[in-house]
């Protein structure tokens, strides 16, 4: 989990992830002065987003996370109309109009499944490091993985475990739960294609080919994706100018 | 201003909060908000006259044939959190949160209108209430309605006329008189100029820069539900109505998105209420339990009464009918008249019904060219930032 800022001048100029830590306030100060440097007698136009947004000094206004990371994917891949986001604890959905208007969303922040957090649970579990994560090849034997939950997958995984059930086999069940889960949300929304897919879990490429399998589409993702809502809040505060 | 519809209440001058700045429409909602506790006293004092209070869960309550009975109808506790643990210890925990506060409160003996009750009018709409019904029952007497699952066919109508007439017969030997239906024909004209009333009230929501917004028009009406004396309530509303007509607006809330509320009933939930308005929305109409949904439609006069009263109670397009066409006529019908942009949607949490019909809610907003967004919360209030962010993104798409 980490504070993320973009200062933008026409293009990207500088961008900076700090670790969130416990006081947002400060966060904040320290997130911006590493875009702008100490000295600087002025701040530039500011948007605040995200479940901090409320916290950032010197904001002169704050937009929702839904709304700035559109606009940032949209920045990234122009031809975008769907949007998943799989962060580190939700998801959500976005749908776009061919101008990049938010039409609808959905979102699950109220449950750990299918997001980073129950991938860092399951992955502990069976001795892979994120980075392993991210090697695994999306072919190969699949272990069904039934529970969603995160706690009883948990369970299920020490049973799989204790079967003498291979981990990359186990893992591949993981990935391919996570991937499930997401492309019902995208369909419950309505997937318009092109589909964007963006969030920390983004820079897992099995994952992305898993989740284009299910929805039997083309997966775009790109490596700027964990930045999109700040880059999204950036572009607004330029438009304000 | 040509009425002044508060000095009815006998309320002290130097009341506090009250300031010399506050214009008429600020006042009535200040009136509003002192005496929204007056119910639980009339309640008292009319159990001590020795008045049948008949307490009440729902719209499908028959009130027409409570007050022909000489009773009072009290629509029961079931808004708070503080009594959901102590259901718990009965009910299990994914159940909807409104079952769980009704019976807590039950329960615990926390509700004050249950306390003065002497029987209870439920009835068999969704699984969980008509389950803990049976458990209520060993409190307080609760006689279950049974409702037809479909409001369209004949032997639907059947059910619903006979379940009334058994509602008539056991309060009758509540009472221990009859009810004629003369007296109910006097009954179901009062409801009717109630109704009628409130849908008045509602309508100055339709104008292009409403006088109230959607947490004080749901404050308003909350009020009137918990004045017994309906004769009074009716004129004070209309008096109150024609003075917020006649009022210059104090505010402008011309330029937010109209939002209308429809899905579970929002009485434990006013968070979404609040949150949705501060987010810069303005909630215009209300389509669920204590709103149109009850109120759209007026009982027929003049025909056979206990006829009536069925066909009216079952059109009410509660998400436990299927199918359901009069919920989905309600929704269009509003939606233009109320100039509607956005409709959201709230879901108590394990309210299967709501739910999976929001998919088809969804269908018919978005098939009207508005935009949808459908809630799921519950009775706590920690999600209100998750609430925020949803509400605040779908106020930033208009």
């Amino acid at each position: 989990m980490g504070a993320k800022g973009v200062l933008f001048d026409g293009s990207i100029a500088a961008s900076a992830l700090v670790p969130t830590g416990w006081d947002m306030k400060e966060t904040a100060r320290s997130l911006l002065s590493s875009l702008v440097g100490k000295g600087e007698a002025s701040i530039p136009p500011l948007v605040a987003t995200g479940y901090g947004r409320k916290s950032v000094d010197g904001a002169h206004r704050t937009v929702t996370e839904i709304t700035c990371h559109a606009k940032g994917v949209r920045f990234l891949d122009g031809r975008t109309r769907t949007v998943l986001d799989i962060g580190g604890q939700d998801s959500k959905v976005i749908r776009l109009d061919p101008s990049g208007n938010v039409v609808d969303f959905t979102m699950n922040d109220r449950c750990a499944a299918g997001t980073g957090r129950f991938l860092q649970m399951m992955a502990q579990r069976l001795d892979f490091s994120l980075d392993e994560v991210k090697t695994l090849a999306a072919d190969g034997e699949v272990q069904p993985l039934t529970s969603m939950c995160a706690v009883f997958a948990e369970t299920e995984v020490v049973t799989h475990i204790a079967r003498g059930v291979p981990q990359e086999t186990l893992l591949r069940g993981i990935l391919q739960a996570i991937a499930s889960r997401a492309a019902a949300m995208v369909a419950k929304a309505g997937l318009a294609e092109p589909l964007f897919f963006s969030g920390g879990l983004s820079r897992i490429d099995s994952l992305a080919v898993l989740i284009g399998r299910e929805l039997k589409t083309e997966v775009t993702v790109h490596e700027k994706s964990p930045l999109a809502g700040a880059l999204g809040a950036a572009l607004i505060a330029w438009e304000d100018l | 201003m040509r009425s002044r519809p508060w000095q009815g209440l006998s309320v002290p001058l130097s009341s506090p909060g009250r300031t010399s700045e506050m214009g008429p429409i600020a006042m009535i909602v200040d009136e509003v908000r002192r005496h929204n506790r007056d119910g639980i006293l009339e309640i008292k004092e009319a159990h001590e006259r020795g008045t049948p209070i008949i307490g009440t869960y729902c719209g499908y309550m028959p009130w027409e044939i409570i007050d022909a009975a000489g009773a009072i109808a009290v629509s029961l506790c079931a808004k708070s959190e503080e009594a959901i643990p102590a259901a718990e210890e009965h009910l299990p925990r994914n159940l909807c949160p409104l079952v769980k506060s009704s019976y807590g409160h039950a329960l615990r003996g926390t509700c004050p209108y249950f306390h003065f009750c002497d029987l209870i009018v439920a009835e068999t709409t969704c699984d969980g209430k008509k389950k803990m019904y049976e458990l209520m029952d060993r409190i307080k007497p609760v006689h279950l309605v049974q409702i037809p699952q479909r409001p369209d066919r004949p032997e639907d109508f059947a059910l619903m006329k006979s379940e009334f007439n058994r509602v008539r017969q056991r309060l009758e030997d509540l009472t221990g008189r009859a009810i004629t239906d003369e007296a109910l024909g006097t009954s179901m004209a009062l409801r009717n100029r109630e109704r009628r009333s409130l849908r008045i009230l509602w309508e100055l929501s339709r104008r292009k820069n409403p006088p109230l917004t959607g947490c004080e028009i749901q404050e308003i009406t909350d009020y009137i539900q918990f004045r017994f004396d309906k004769e009074k309530a009716i004129a004070w509303l209309e008096a109150t109505t024609e003075a917020l007509s006649q009022a210059t607006p104090e505010r402008d809330l011309s330029a937010r998105p109209r939002i209308l509320v429809t899905g579970c009933p929002i009485g434990g939930v006013m968070k979404t209420l609040e949150v949705l308005e501060e987010t810069g929305a303005l909630v215009v109409c209300f389509e669920n339990c204590s709103g149109q949904k009850e109120s759209l439609r007026p009982v027929e006069e003049g025909v056979d009464v206990m006829d009536a009263l069925a066909e009216k109670y079952l059109a009410i397009g509660c998400s436990v009918m299927s199918p359901n066409p009069h919920r989905m006529e309600g929704l269009k019908r509003l939606i233009g008249e109320y100039d509607v942009d956005g409709v959201v949607e709230i879901v108590l949490t394990a309210c299967h019904t709501y739910a999976v019909e929001g998919y088809s809610v969804r269908e018919l907003v978005h098939s009207l060219g508005k935009s949808y967004l459908s809630i799921e919360t519950d009775y706590s209030s920690g999600d209100r930032e998750q609430l925020a962010t949803r509400m605040g993104a779908f106020v930033e798409m208009f």
